[in-house]
């Protein structure tokens, strides 16, 4: 399991989205992502990361979408660790801004 | 602003939250037919003949958009052997326009150039051929005669299609353990992936399990290879059990019975997985008002399974946060308690419990659509003779295909 997400960059400066095959799942803990072209499930534990992802798509950024959802700066380094390792799954993708 | 303690993405919580249930399954498994051309002796629904109360096309539409607002991922599509279906290619075709990505299992029967090159061009189709031995004595010992040229034929045809990572899916057993390196190279040959389930003693599993269950030290065998095969292998929820040897295996690593999978039968009937088809595992039916989604979140069946569960007489062994005391299933049709040791479980304490309980008193299936006769030629074979009366196609373990990331 890909979740040791250490040492992975993540650019937040970048225009990010959902992959267009992720299909994402709100649960009470955070979400559930299922990628159809991996077919691959993964686990989003709790609603901010979940509120970022789906922010990505209609920001600019994600730096924008963390953001627009009130990330507080502690938790930055941790969401932004969080993202590298859906980029790495291929949950979420870069998108021409 | 909010701060928040937890890492981002955390997969070890990932068992405890799921062993308390999901508003909707990840994925389900639905049986579309009892219908099959072969007579398999460990087919866990017992299939052969169609049932005259099948669910319609319209019905099964009906069921398809309720999982498309339930945002189930996949459903695991089995039988029976569902290509028989007159309507399954249009049933097939209603999931995917609905967001409903389709897994189906088949012998390979229908497997043809044109419908390989059909299924090779969506990504909402995976498609798993069964497979029981690496050689055609020892599959078609189990399967039945002409059933491994099926499934080579169809699997030639997929490939031939570009259609990439189809899964070959073996049902380990007592006769096969020893062809894991074989069954790797024939997925090699046609670009297929590999998926390993366990024999579990249901459906007409329960009359061979006996005689085809990995031996102990098979299951060691099968382990240590599972072990160095890594995420390449695919086995779902099979082999949790195993973890009690040490790492856990890849894949899920917990009994979702009724708290993130289920089956639905060709009737209609929601059951708490493909493996558990007996009354006392009956959660309601998707005829009923309320249709699927209403027996999922409120039959007392499924609230109780979701509820934390005590380990019994597992409690107090070391295995028992990764091994949780093995499969339901095994333990309920081998009439083992359903608290206590799983029938394989690798500390032993499953023969144990299997000499002192009453074999001969334990459920038996609720349902058997056995072909009267076996429809197809007496196998020529080695191995275990087939008891008279075995029948179909299945192997289908919800989670198989499942890879966690
Ligand atoms: S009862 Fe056995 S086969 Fe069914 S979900 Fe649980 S572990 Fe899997
Ligand atoms: S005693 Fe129970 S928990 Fe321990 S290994 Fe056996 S089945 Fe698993």
């Amino acid at each position: 399991m890909s979740t040791d997400l250490t040492g992975q960059r993540f650019d937040l400066d970048g225009a990010w989205q959902l992959h267009p095959q992720v299909s994402i799942r709100p649960e009470r803990f955070g979400a559930l992502l299922y990628h159809f072209g991996t077919r691959r499930l993964s686990f989003v534990k709790n609603a901010v990361l979940r509120d970022v992802v789906v922010a990505l798509g209609c920001e600019p950024t994600a730096r924008a979408a963390l953001a627009s959802c009130n990330v507080a700066a502690v938790d930055v380094p941790v969401i932004t660790r969080a993202l590298a390792g859906l980029a790495a799954s291929s949950m979420i993708c870069e998108r021409a801004a | 602003m909010t701060a928040i303690a937890d890492h981002g993405v955390r997969a070890n919580s990932l068992v405890d939250e799921f062993q308390l249930g999901l508003d909707a399954p990840i994925c389900l498994t639905w049986e579309l037919t009892y219908a099959c051309n072969l007579s398999c002796t460990h087919c866990l629904s017992s299939s052969g003949r169609r049932d005259p109360r099948e669910l319609t096309t319209a019905e099964c539409k009906i069921i398809i958009d309720e999982l498309e607002r339930m945002q189930v991922f996949y459903v695991n599509i089995g039988g029976g052997e569902p290509t028989v279906r007159p309507d399954f290619w249009e049933l097939l075709d209603y999931a995917i326009a609905h967001h409903v990505g389709v897994k189906f299992s088949t012998n390979g029967v229908k497997i043809t150039p044109a419908v390989a090159a059909r299924l090779a061009a969506t990504d909402y189709v995976d498609v798993q051929i069964s497979l029981d031995g690496a050689t055609r004595e020892v599959n078609d010992a189990v399967r039945g005669a002409g059933s491994y040229d099926l499934a080579l034929r169809a699997m030639q045809n997929l490939a031939d299609a570009g259609m990439r990572n189809f899964k070959i899916s073996v049902v380990g057993t007592r006769h096969n353990v020893s062809q894991l390196d074989d069954f790797a190279a024939i997925a090699d040959r046609y670009g297929a992936q590999l998926r390993i389930t366990r024999l579990r003693p249901s459906g007409r599993g329960a009359d061979v399990w006996d005689e085809l269950h990995p031996t102990s030290d098979q299951q060691r065998e099968l382990y240590d290879w599972l072990v160095a095969n890594g995420e390449s292998v695919l086995t779902g929820d099979s082999f949790f059990h195993l973890a009690a040897y040490g790492d856990p295996l890849p894949g899920l690593n917990l009994c979702g019975a009724g708290r993130v999978v289920c089956l639905i039968d060709p009737v209609g009937d929601v059951y708490a997985c493909p493996f558990t088809i007996h009354n006392d595992f009956l959660a309601g039916n998707v005829r009923e008002p309320g249709g699927f989604a209403e027996v999922w979140r409120t039959s007392d069946l499924f609230l109780d399974l979701r509820r934390p569960q005590t380990g019994g007489a597992c409690a107090s062994c070391s295995a028992y946060d990764s091994c949780r005391g093995g499969c339901m299933a095994a333990k309920f049709f081998t009439g083992l308690p359903l608290d206590g040791p799983d029938p394989e479980c690798v500390k032993d304490h499953g023969v144990a419990a299997l000499g002192a309980a009453d074999r001969a008193a334990a459920p038996r299936p609720s349902l058997d659509h056995s072909h009267r006769t076996r429809p197809t030629a007496v196998p020529v074979s080695i191995a275990p003779r087939p008891p008279a009366g075995w029948t179909p196609a299945c192997n289908d373990d919800p989670l198989a295909g499942f890879a966690l990331s």
